[in-house]
């Protein structure tokens, strides 16, 4: 089990998610003296009696003047039992940028549901990306149950739309907590009796993170190849990277892609010395038996698994204000590889308001969620999304000005998705 | 409201390293130019560590860029020479005395200098051709440093506008920019003030004396400690004292105060600040007491 649990929150506007971010800041002794005491006068000068913990997360002055949260932040609590990189994203109008921002590293992800009025369109919006991003937990959150007085019915109500959704955005029994931000019951502090569950901390402290990376085979996308050529080290020739998935141990054969080469592994080296072996997550070089003409931009893996194309099947989240062009220009970057590509139309956009896949008739606008083909001038190392999400994601940069047009998905589909 | 609880542990530690090692090994596969933004600061220094473990055993190709206000404490500016003659490192010194003396900056009223640091560090960016500035800033310090992304691309004028910034997506950071832009690059944005000192103990990071507890000549104004300097003070009715404090951030010595405190040691100063109820910032930084969003009109500015 890692010890530091990556984690978005996500939610419509409205459905205390600030409130619940602040909640878990306080009730974890994360807010120091002085930051406490600046969100409450910045409470009281608003006209609040007691402290509004939305104001401690909603830093930016536009987002204090219009009470509202403009992009994603970043806060960091920690348990006895872990530590939490939290990513904060906005309900508001650009919701599934940011939201694919936040979730795209997520280990977990809460997303916040009024039980007043219980499933919304964000919520199925943001299910659905959840799903889509292959976000490993998802838990649905029930937010104000005491402005309900706590009613087990009205709960019992909510679960089941919630269920609903999830399993028509293809999530497998997701976990659903009611709780109340405002007053902390049953975030930290136990809720009430009828209900047999964890609290939501507790749950976040015991989800298991990241097994499945360690698990899958290895692969390491190469960043720099490292050449010192100095007196000490006249030799010295390693492959720098960050293991993607899986594992690899001196010994071991290798094969770069998309070259083909192959070779031995006769060193790992780690940022605290040599290795053994080394696995997902750790930033390593590794040094081969061979001399192999290898660059940044390939993958290495431990056996002839992933595949190199200079064509493949993708979603693409569309991110920019001006919306793709038929045949559009653009640069792939996939792991450390960059080349240039074509994307073609969108074939069908994904209706997310009813969870269906639609024959597209125009192209994809901000926010869109939509499959097309990719065409490519050099062939790259890429995996199905679906089985690795650390090789098989990419981003769609447009040339001249660098900005990121879409997220990428390869081959991927939405699993169990209503047609 | 008591004290910061638990201490990350190891492994979350060594995770912390790996994005970092990853995102400067970006930095140095992608960009013709890069530059290290070096104060001198712990956060610098661990970044300077982290930077020569990304690359070793080759050497670290990277230039250091210090912008030095002329309120620096003397401690800080030989620990910063000694390290850079030890890695054998190119140190660019951006002296903000310079921008006053020929008029391209004027004094503030209040004599702080800290914010007069964008103008030179902008200057300087775009006469060394810098296309890249690794910052050892963290998304802890501030409100406004939480929205920040880890590759943040600037405008020719510096500027950072949080509606406008990149999505930043899985591991795959994104520094293209135009001609005339450049990109800051933060490897340390995950990392909290804890973890930058039980790096600084596990790795022995070697820092700046002020950071440990010792003897100083201090006056009080407006609640903070501060050493008499070239910033002006003590005034009349500031008295000096003689107390055992330590600092928590380095900057300019106008507007960084010292805390008092008996930390000779790495471990004693990492019991300090778990049991803390002061952020660093809260403690020691009066730029950040002028308004509710102080840091964020200072990064619009292109303050780093």
């Amino acid at each position: 089990m890692s010890d530091q649990l990556r984690l978005v929150v996500a939610g419509s506007v409205d459905d205390g998610k600030s409130t619940l971010v602040g909640r878990l800041l306080h009730d974890t002794k994360s807010i120091l003296a002085d930051q406490f005491e600046s969100t409450l006068r910045a409470s009281e000068g608003r006209g609040a009696t007691e402290i509004d913990l939305a104001l401690l997360t909603d830093g930016l002055r536009a987002e204090r003047e219009q009470g509202i949260t403009i992009d994603v932040a970043y806060r960091y609590f920690a348990t006895p039992a872990r530590s939490f990189v939290l990513a904060d994203t906005p309900g508001h109008v650009q919701y599934t940028r940011n939201t694919v921002t936040g979730a795209s590293t997520a280990d977990a992800a809460v997303v916040l549901v009024d039980v007043r009025g219980g499933v919304s369109v964000q919520t199925r919006r943001h299910a659905a990306v959840l799903a889509l991003l292959r976000v490993p937990h998802v838990i649905f959150a029930v937010n104000k149950m005491d402005a309900i007085d706590w009613s087990e019915q009205r709960f019992a109500e909510v679960a089941d739309q919630i269920r609903d959704v999830a399993a028509r955005v293809g999530l497998v029994s997701p976990a659903i907590v009611p709780i109340s931000a405002l007053t902390g019951a049953n975030v930290v502090a136990p809720g009430p009796d009828w209900y047999a569950g964890l609290p939501l901390l507790t749950l976040l402290e015991q989800l298991p993170a990241r097994p499945d990376e360690i698990d899958a085979p290895f692969r390491m996308p190469v960043q720099l190849v490292i050449r010192p050529r100095t007196a000490e080290h006249p030799d010295y020739r390693g492959l720098a990277g960050r293991v993607a998935s899986g594992t690899i141990a001196v010994g071991d054969s290798i094969t770069a892609h998309p070259s083909g080469a192959t070779s031995v592994v006769s060193a790992i080296d780690g940022p605290t010395g040599p290795l053994d072996r080394a696995s997902a997550g750790q930033s390593v070089t590794v040094r081969l038996a061979d001399e192999l003409d290898v660059a940044r931009g390939e993958v290495l893996t431990d056996d002839a698994g992933i595949a190199s194309s200079r064509a493949f099947d993708a979603v693409l989240t569309w991110l920019d204000e001006r919306p793709a062009k038929a045949r559009q220009r653009v640069l792939i970057k996939a792991g450390t590889k960059t080349t240039r590509g074509l994307l073609s139309a969108a074939t069908s956009t994904w209706d997310v308001d009813d969870l269906r896949w639609r024959e597209a008739r125009e192209d994809l606008h901000l926010n869109d969620i939509g499959r097309v083909n990719v065409q490519l001038a050099d062939p790259v190392a890429v995996d199905d999304y679906a089985d690795h999400r650390a090789t098989g994601a990419f981003l769609v940069i447009d040339p001249d000005s660098g900005a990121t047009l879409a997220a990428g998905l390869t081959g991927a589909d939405l699993g169990q998705l209503v047609h | 409201m008591t004290t910061v609880t638990a201490l990350p542990t190891d492994s979350a530690l060594r995770e912390l390293e790996a994005e970092a090692i990853e995102i400067i090994r970006e930095v140095v596969a992608e960009f013709d130019r890069p530059a290290l933004l070096f104060s001198g600061g712990k956060d610098s220094a661990v970044l300077l560590h982290l930077a020569r473990k990304a690359v070793w055993p080759a050497p670290l190709g990277i230039t250091l860029l210090h912008v030095d206000t002329g309120h620096n404490l003397q401690e800080v500016l030989d620990f910063r020479d000694a390290l850079v003659a030890d890695g054998g490192h190119r140190l660019v010194v951006a002296e903000v005395e310079q921008w006053l003396a020929d008029g391209r900056l004027a004094e503030r009223p209040d004599g702080t200098r800290n914010p007069l640091q964008t103008v030179p560090l902008l200057d300087t960016i775009v006469e060394q051709k810098f296309d890249a500035l690794l910052g050892g800033a963290r998304r802890d310090e501030d409100r406004a440093r939480a929205k920040e992304r880890i590759f943040s691309v600037r405008d020719a004028f510096g500027g950072w506008d949080p509606r406008r910034q990149r999505p930043e997506l899985w591991n795959i950071y994104n520094g293209r920019h135009a001609p005339g832009e450049h990109t800051r690059v933060f490897p340390i944005s995950n990392w909290t003030e804890l973890d930058v000192w039980r790096y600084i103990a596990a790795e022995d990071v070697a820092l700046p004396s002020i950071y440990y507890a010792h003897d100083r000549d201090v006056f009080e104004r407006a609640g903070m400690l501060l050493t008499p300097g070239p910033w002006g003070g003590p005034k009349p009715g500031e008295a000096l004292q003689r107390l055992r404090v330590r600092y928590r951030t380095v900057g300019d010595g106008s507007c960084t105060g010292a805390v008092l405190s008996t930390a000779t040691t790495v471990d004693e100063v990492i019991e300090e600040i778990s049991v803390s109820r002061i952020t660093e910032r809260g403690a020691t930084r009066a730029d950040d007491r002028l308004s509710e969003a102080a840091m964020e009109d200072r990064k619009r500015e292109g303050y780093f």
